[in-house]
């Protein structure tokens, strides 16, 4: 039965625990057609070359900077294939794997970090709310959400509505995340909150946000906690699919810590040789998300080579796809940075939209 | 003579470094200042010279460093906090104006809150939201802060020494994108008998124009006018380095000779610095005036995406357009 510390369905050799028990006695399977399994091979692959593709864009200078899932790709994979089509995410800045779970076209968020806009897609139309960089502050807008999905009525069945909001082990020192566990847990909100613990907050390790596992911070707030293994892409789905179905069937919030890592920089700004080992990084190497999936795969013959083969030359592709968009995107008209300040406008920037049109046509055709 | 030619950034942790060595009730504290050395690299090193106890690794909350470091400083401590960036600095801000702000009024006097906010502001780094935002205003703003600013090395290094002695509260604003820009730095300069915390000082003399600014918009305001000054234009640059209180007597004195001002902020407009310091300046100088006050600042929008804060920002040819303007009454 494993670890009841850590939920696990397979291990890191690849092998299948059949089913795996959380703190509070639940209990946590798959069952999965061979398809499935491997689409979530798929999936894992696929996220973790068009991350590779934005750092690399980044590198080359078309991206301002980019946070890398690197390490990551587990726990956004199989808590982004949990949700239901009715379900709404409320992203970090780096659930890039999450999105494309969406369905959602994984250019989108390119253009915040390209420097062309501030994210600028419609929460609404995609069920996923627009990156927050501002620490923990998305937690609270989830918990509103899901306050929202209360009053509406639109909890208690198969086809309710549950709401994940996602955030960081450093987060979790952030008072907004702390009102939000309030909240929720007050209104009984029909929310998941996902942490991924990826041990490191910039430089700060987790033993600096925290003295308790962190799950274990919900029972404080009064419900249920759990903490899963968020380098198993099979154990991800199975609790965060729990979680989110407990929620839309009205029974409330639950917290998931997702125990990963961070495999790379926070950011491209980062040098993370200034403040951890070697050592560790490759200790974690060898718990790495793919390689155990594809070791499952193979073990359980699920998958062959050209099968293998087959998802690489699909995720070189849609890279190569992904960069040449990026390459054209337009940079903004400089005057469009006047425009949704007010739905309806406002008189003062309608005068100074005015006088910045004028002043830079002062320049046209001069050496400027 | 120790002179030495440093970095913004560097002089700004040398400051640090004999602030902590003269101090021991100095302590710096914030996220990822200790191994990291902050995500600047301004308290690089410290950590590992002066001990945990001294330069502190905070959990990640903002309120909560702030918080905190009233509490250290009621022990009697002199915490200098770090907001990683200006845009982050609002979780705290409850706890700046509500309780920083205000305790030694409350206390009728019995408390100071001897606490440095140092928080490296201003645009032009390319980042993204929340990176790059000058929020001076709202803190001049508050009763009870003390706003200033640096634009050279030499005074990055003095200023923050001198705001961690001061008694008050001070907001240390750090010009971002300047870290990077190097002067000479007098590492032995005293202390006492330095130019004063809270006062004005002209970087460049002229005759014709005063342009006022303080923190990045010093360097901008003094290239134009380098470029001024080709056109046979003398411009009277005057580094105000104090946001709150305001030392507006160079500014006066200044603008009776040339009759112009101009002032500069990356801040937006509206209700910002340049506003009170035009209403002022035209109070004290109002005949002497050949034409208004001019300000040139942001806009009246939140901070832009990078790819167009060139033109968001005032930059050479915005100051030179305003300066032209002030001939044009
Ligand atoms: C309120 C606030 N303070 C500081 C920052 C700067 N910052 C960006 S990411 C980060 C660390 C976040 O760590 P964690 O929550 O563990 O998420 P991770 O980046 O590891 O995914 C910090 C301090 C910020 N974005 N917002
Ligand atoms: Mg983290």
């Amino acid at each position: 039965m494993g670890d009841p510390e850590l939920v696990q369905l397979l291990t890191p050799e690849g092998d299948r625990i059949e089913s795996a028990v959380g703190p509070d006695g639940t209990e946590y399977r798959v069952d999965f057609t061979d398809e499935e399994y491997r689409g979530l091979y798929r999936d894992l692959v696929l996220v973790r070359k068009l991350d590779a593709e934005a750092t690399a864009l980044q590198r080359q200078g078309e991206l301002g900077l980019w946070a890398s899932l690197l390490g990551q790709e587990a726990a956004q994979v199989g808590s982004g294939r949990a949700l239901r089509t009715q379900d709404m995410a409320f992203p970090t800045y780096r659930e890039h794997g999450v999105l494309y779970c969406r369905g959602i076209d994984p250019i989108m968020p390119l253009s915040l970090f390209r420097g062309v806009d501030q994210g600028g897609w419609d929460p609404n139309e995609f069920k996923f709310n627009m990156y927050t960089i501002v620490i923990g502050a998305q937690t609270l807008h989830a918990t509103g959400y899901a306050m929202g999905v209360n009053i509406d009525g639109r909890t208690g069945s198969d086809d309710g509505e549950a709401v994940i909001a996602y955030f960081g082990d450093g987060a979790t020192s952030q008072g907004d995340v702390n009102e939000a566990f309030v909240w929720a847990g007050v209104f009984n909100a029909p929310l998941v909150f996902f942490c991924q613990n990826n041990q490191y907050a910039i430089s700060q390790p987790l033993e600096k946000q925290t003295r308790i596992p962190l799950y274990q911070r919900a029972a404080g707030f009064g419900f249920p906690g759990v903490r899963v293994d968020g380098n198993d892409v099979l154990a991800s789905y199975a609790v965060t699919r729990t979680a989110l179905d407990n929620a839309r069937h009205g029974q409330g919030p639950s917290l998931i810590e997702a125990y990963t890592y961070r495999m790379g920089a926070h950011t491209t700004s980062d040098d993370p040789t200034r403040y951890r080992i070697a050592s560790e990084v490759e200790s974690w190497q060898a718990k790495d998300p793919i390689a155990r999936m594809k070791a499952f795969l193979v073990k359980q013959q699920l998958a062959d080579d050209t099968f293998f083969a087959e998802v690489d030359e699909q995720a070189r592709r849609e890279a190569v796809d992904l960069r040449e968009r990026v390459l054209a995107m337009p940079d903004p008209e400089p005057v469009s940075m006047f425009d949704h300040v007010y739905p309806n406008g406002s008189p003062l920037l309608d005068q100074q939209r005015a006088q910045f049109s004028r002043y830079m046509e002062s320049f046209e055709g001069s050496a400027h | 003579m120790a002179t030495e030619t440093l970095t913004l950034g560097k002089a700004l942790n040398a400051g640090l470094r004999r602030a902590l060595e003269n101090d021991p009730k100095v302590v710096i504290m914030g996220e990822d200042v200790g191994k990291l050395g902050g995500v600047f690299r301004i308290t690089d090193g410290l950590q590992k010279d002066f001990g945990d106890q001294r330069v502190i690794d905070t959990p990640l909350a903002e309120s909560g460093i702030i918080g905190t470091a009233v509490g250290l400083a009621i022990r009697g401590y002199r915490p200098v906090c770090e907001i990683q960036f200006d845009g982050f600095v609002y979780p705290a801000y409850d706890q700046i104006v509500s309780q920083v702000a205000k305790m030694h009024y409350r206390s009728r006097g019995k408390l100071n809150i001897p606490i440095v906010i140092r928080i490296p502001f201003g645009g032009g780094i390319g980042a993204v939201e929340h990176h790059s935002e000058s929020p001076e205003a709202y803190f001049a703003h508050t009763a009870g802060l003390k706003v200033v600013s640096c634009a050279s090395p030499q005074d990055a290094y003095v200023m923050i020494q001198q705001a961690i002695a001061s008694e008050d509260p001070v907001v240390f604003l750090e010009p971002k994108r300047r870290y990077w820009e190097k002067g000479p730095v007098d590492l032995d300069a005293p202390l006492d008998g330095a130019y004063p915390l809270h006062s004005a000082r002209v970087a460049r003399t002229g005759t014709d124009v005063t342009v006022l600014a303080y923190g990045p918009m010093v360097r901008t305001c003094l290239d134009a006018a380098t470029a001024a000054a080709e056109d046979g234009r003398q411009l009277e640059v005057i580094d105000l380095r104090s946001v709150s209180p305001l030392d507006l007597s160079s500014a006066y004195e200044s603008v009776r000779r040339t009759g112009r001002c101009v002032v500069v902020h990356e801040a937006p407009g509206n209700l910002g610095l340049g506003a009170e310091i035009a209403a002022r300046v035209t109070e004290e100088c109002f005949y002497s005036l050949e034409s208004p006050v001019l300000r040139v600042t942001g806009f009246d929008t939140p901070y832009p995406a990078a790819r167009v804060e060139e033109e968001y920002l005032p930059d050479l040819d915005r100051v030179l357009d305003a300066v032209d303007r002030t001939f044009g009454w």
